[in-house]
């Protein structure tokens, strides 16, 4: 029981800030926010392969072994992320210094007005 | 069958990717203006033209041999079907192979005329899109689906953003940050679905999803949820169609082409998972989508239309009447009969076709007038007035659905097919209104265009689009107005595959091999082999 609530809260406590990042105006924390709901989500796929102790994937001795197919799943998961988030910082990067700005609505930067906290 | 015929349904797939190897491997043309790389340029053109040119005899070969009704299933690896990984090629497939071959020949073909030369690797990514698109087409597990979204997503990312441009890096941040949310919800959709039914090839989950019944059934059903609004997202069903327009309309004219197709692939998930999987015969989970899917299509074609209606430049008008015809597309798939189904797979047809032309043509209007390039606001005649007047008629007639072309014929199908629906008012007022609303948003922009011109402007300095230009248009509008004279054979075609769609026990026939429907098995897995399958629980 205590793994499944820590396992379940923990996911949704990363998704929840996973999504505040994501309504960020500036592009930084928008890639991290994207970064975390990534990371929320590779557990979550874990998960549904039901949750397992003592039990390797792999045919032995053992009595009772996990589904192998969701560690697949999730290994495919985290390189196609590993991969776009790789190509998300580069093309904000990239944005930042042609618009001159990190504001994802490309605005330009106002001092002191943009509410964004300290720069 | 020989063995090159047995490896037909994968090589839509290798063949693009395979080319796109090849131009990664002959190099690039170094980027703006650079004179000593043009050499490579062209070889890198003559291949790329040459690839897409066998792609489609290939997909024209596919069509043909999925007309006789034969689903070919081709396991990769030859793992055993719900284990491995199954790619699927039946009419429905096979149609939209030969799609994305017809749009992309002539797109491509415009591209050669000088956008491919704007940024680096053009013809590299644009094999890869192509790879992605034709591997979510023929793939027939929901994993791999996922994969080759996110394969030609990728793709779709740099391309979006080829010629670069302030506009573009703006709006293509929204487009990939909103995508990479739309997958990570794919990821939670499908693997909830795991859990609930231990397979994801689409064959077995279309016979487990009726099984699961009470508390899970609900789980599934949130599952179905979560994919319809990631595949709405891709399709851009009405709350999420609102990233399209700015896109679109930011993306270069040949990429704009190309992406008509990208709205399909999500109307095709929609209709292979929440037309067959949660379809009639899903038993608890059965038309989970219905109550919500056919009034967001009807608001989708509406907002599409007024869109176009409310729209400053030509590009933006284009993109907007996407929207509304992926709403129609989406009002055929929820009425849930072979009728609707057919009617909808012509409409979606001729739409791309219409829509891809639209996008090229909007840019050979734009670069003839001069300063005021594609805003609708009067300015210096274009200097091919006959020509682009006639092609813009062409369009225009096809995409409102004027006879006889074919968008006429396939919204007759439509209307048709809803008759004594319940929402026969709604999709009957709904459609003849989009149409009559398209029609009148195409004429206010042809009319500004062609006739309100001001002669006290200067003229452009462009004495007309070059014969390449051109003809990639026309051929592009050729081939809606030749599936107006090949309507019969096509609607046959059409009818039969939406047939075929709703067989899904020839479809898991073909899938799982002959045992199939009758395999039990310990799924879904619950750690204990020998206990009966879905009655234990952890």
């Amino acid at each position: 029981m205590s793994m499944e609530f820590l396992f379940a809260t923990g996911i949704g406590w990363i998704v929840a800030v996973g999504i505040y990042l994501l309504l960020r105006g500036r592009s930084f924390p928008v890639v991290l926010g994207l970064s975390l709901i990534g990371y929320a989500v590779n557990v979550f796929i874990f998960g549904m392969g039901r949750l397992w102790s003592a039990s390797p994937p792999i045919l032995g001795t053992q009595p009772v072994l996990a589904d192998p197919l969701p560690q697949a799943l999730v290994l495919t998961a985290i390189v196609i992320g590993f991969a776009t988030t790789g190509f998300v910082i580069e093309l904000a990067l990239r944005s930042r210094h042609d618009g001159g700005s990190d504001h994802v609505d490309g605005q330009p930067d106002a001092p002191g007005k943009d509410g964004e906290g300290p720069r | 069958m020989t063995w090159f015929e047995a490896q037909l349904p994968v090589l839509p797939v290798l063949l693009p990717s395979a080319t796109a190897i090849l131009l990664l491997l002959l190099g690039d043309h170094g980027g703006y203006g650079a004179a000593h790389g043009h050499r490579r340029l062209l070889w890198a053109r003559r291949l790329s033209l040459g690839s897409v040119l066998l792609g489609l005899l290939l997909s024209a070969w596919l069509v043909r041999e999925a007309a006789g009704g034969e689903i070919r299933a081709y396991l990769v690896g030859d793992w055993p079907a719900p284990f491995g990984i199954a790619l699927v090629v039946d009419r429905f497939s096979a149609l939209m192979l030969l799609l994305t071959s017809l749009v992309a020949l002539p797109v491509l073909w415009y591209a050669t005329g000088g956008w491919d030369g704007h940024g680096r690797y053009f013809h590299a990514i644009f094999q890869f899109q192509l790879m992605g698109l034709n591997g979510a087409f023929v793939t027939g597990d929901l994993f791999n689906l996922f994969v080759f979204f996110e394969v030609l997503l990728i793709a779709s990312y740099v391309l979006m953003v080829h010629g670069q441009g302030i506009e573009r890096f703006r709006v293509g941040l929204h487009y990939v940050v909103l995508n990479l949310v739309a997958s990570a919800l794919f990821l939670i959709g499908v693997s909830l679905l795991y859990a609930k039914t231990g397979t994801l090839n689409l064959a077995d989950l279309a016979l487990r999803v009726p099984r699961v019944q009470g508390p899970d059934a609900l789980l599934v059903q949130a599952s179905a949820w979560l994919l319809l609004v990631v595949f709405g997202f891709k399709a851009a069903l009405l709350p999420l169609s609102l990233w399209l327009p700015a896109t679109y309309a930011a993306a270069c004219a040949p990429v704009a082409a190309l992406f008509a197709i990208m709205t399909k692939v999500g109307v095709y998930a929609i209709w292979r998972v929440h037309g067959v999987v949660f379809g009639s015969a899903a038993g608890e989970s059965a038309y989970v989508a219905v109550p919500l899917l056919l009034p967001l299509a009807l608001g989708t074609s509406l907002v599409g239309v007024l869109g176009a209606l409310a729209a400053r430049t030509l590009e933006r008008l284009v993109a907007w009447l996407t929207v509304a015809s992926v709403g129609t597309v989406l009002v055929a798939v929820s009425l849930f009969n072979a009728s609707g189904w057919s009617a909808g797979l012509y409409y979606m047809v001729n739409s791309t076709l219409v829509v891809a032309g639209l996008f090229l043509l909007a840019e050979l209007v734009a670069a003839q007038r001069g300063d005021a390039a594609d805003r609708l606001v009067p300015a210096s005649p274009v200097a091919q007035p006959t020509l682009l007047g006639v092609l813009m008629l062409l369009a225009a007639a096809s995409a409102a659905g004027l006879p006889p072309l074919p968008g006429f014929i396939g919204k007759l199908m439509l209307l048709e097919a809803s008759t004594a629906h319940t929402w026969q008012l709604a999709v009957w007022s709904t459609v003849l209104g989009v149409g009559f609303l398209t029609l009148i948003g195409l004429a206010r922009a042809g009319s500004i265009m062609f006739w309100h011109v001001r002669d006290d402007m200067p003229g452009s300095a462009n004495a007309g689009g070059s014969p390449k230009l051109v003809g990639a248009t026309l051929l592009l509008l050729a081939a809606t107005v030749a599936m107006s004279v090949f309507a019969a054979p096509i609607q046959r075609y059409t009818e039969a595959a939406a047939r075929q769609l709703e067989d899904r026990d020839a479809y898991a026939r073909a899938v799982l091999g002959a045992r199939g429907p009758a395999t039990e098995t310990t799924r879904p897995y619950t750690g204990r082999v020998d206990a009966a399958p879905a009655a234990a629980k952890p």
